[in-house]
């Protein structure tokens, strides 16, 4: 897990240097599709905070959720995927981590490998 | 938390507060705080709280399954299946699967009277597979919950060695359907966490307790045992009950009467 974070950290900045080239313009690094996070006006963040440190902000609301039970909170990951879960034309939720959606297509790219959805859910409840 | 504490100077300093505020309110008038709001939890939990339970195995029908259903149900458990291809041999399936709660059935062998009860992590005070965790991934949470932090649980199930009531699964298979309220996944170890997601967002019963209820037998009573006025420690006050293995002195907080 720190190890994935470092990495993701490195690559990061790697990805803000190419996302300013219209050559990714087609990538779904920016907020697109159908999610609610395309109506919304912002993330619990601004996006350059988000883009850096999302990963500890969702590291140490796991922490406080699992041993101090605070559930109430902007941070949480069920928070990330319930806003930026896109929809089929099916209307059926396509998973977050599926090729080219929101969480894989930046990951993907970094070779960031996480291991939230091996157990997390990754369509909104 | 200092297992030496002074309870005559807790219990003391606990009122102290309440008498305070019921002082500064108007004659007469005495607010009510809710303990069940619906809200999610947004302050930490504390050791004010014991969450317990107590079963009585007089009322735990025999060939009744409707505890271990629901708990399968809350948790996730019954939409876990044997990936396809991943075993061919259905027994080890059978066999791996699982099991958060099983239903005990007990005979003695002298008067031949049966006696069934619910089995699970039976939530102990100083719980042995807590001593064992190389990572300190099993770990009892300040209200009594004893639990596994997944994120850091490396699946090496010492823990399930150390536990005297086989209590804990280890998860064989990939899980396809996750649960958003009990994420669970291959790889590490996992049992009853007294419905924890529902504790943290107000509600004040189990899967279990609820079904059940339902099924007409109430044989399980979920509450808080510190509090003197809650449900299971008034019945705890009043049947005579036995922690399982309480040799042990691990303090579960799941009492059985009954048995």
């Amino acid at each position: 897990m720190q190890y994935s974070c470092s990495i993701s950290k490195l690559a990061l900045l790697l990805l803000l240097f190419f996302v300013a080239l219209p050559v990714n313009a087609d990538k779904n690094w920016r907020v697109n599709g159908n999610s609610k996070a395309t109506k919304a006006e912002a993330c619990v963040a601004p996006v350059e905070e988000m883009r850096r440190n999302h990963m500890e902000m969702i590291q140490h609301q796991r922490d406080i959720t699992v041993h101090q039970g605070i559930r109430k909170t902007d941070n949480s990951l069920h928070g990330c995927i319930d806003c930026h879960a896109n929809v089929d034309e099916q209307g059926s939720h396509i998973p977050v981590n599926a090729e080219g959606q929101f969480c894989a297509s930046c990951h993907g790219f970094v070779a960031a490998k996480l291991d939230c959805f091996s157990c997390h859910a990754t369509v909104p409840k | 938390m200092s297992d030496k504490t002074n309870l005559a100077r807790r219990n003391f300093l606990s009122k102290l507060p309440a008498a305070a505020a019921t002082a500064a309110i108007a004659p007469g008038a005495v607010l009510h705080s809710k303990d069940a709001s619906s809200a999610p939890r947004s302050e930490p939990v504390t050791s004010k709280v014991r969450w317990g339970m107590l079963v009585d195995a007089n009322k735990c029908a025999d060939g009744c399954s409707a505890c271990v259903e629901a708990c399968n149900k809350e948790n996730g458990l019954d939409i876990h299946t044997n990936p396809a291809g991943a075993d061919v041999d259905s027994t080890k399936w059978d066999q791996q699967k699982p099991v958060w709660m099983r239903s005990v059935k007990l005979k003695d062998l002298q008067s031949g009277k049966i006696t069934n009860l619910p089995m699970m992590c039976q939530h102990c005070e100083h719980p042995p597979c807590q001593d064992v965790c190389p990572t300190g991934a099993s770990f009892r949470r300040a209200d009594g919950v004893v639990l596994v932090d997944r994120h850091t649980c490396i699946g090496c199930r010492y823990c399930m060695m150390a536990c005297p009531y086989k209590a804990r699964s280890f998860i064989h298979e990939n899980v396809d359907i996750k649960p958003t309220l009990a994420p669970r996944g291959k790889g590490c170890v996992e049992s009853c966490t007294f419905c924890v997601h529902r504790l943290d967002n107000g509600q004040t019963t189990t899967a279990c307790q609820d079904a059940c209820a339902k099924e007409g037998h109430h044989a399980i009573i979920f509450g808080d045992l510190n509090d003197p006025e809650s449900q299971v420690a008034k019945a705890l006050e009043k049947y005579p009950n036995q922690q399982i293995r309480d040799d042990l002195k691990l303090n579960p907080g799941v009492h059985y009467t009954g048995i």
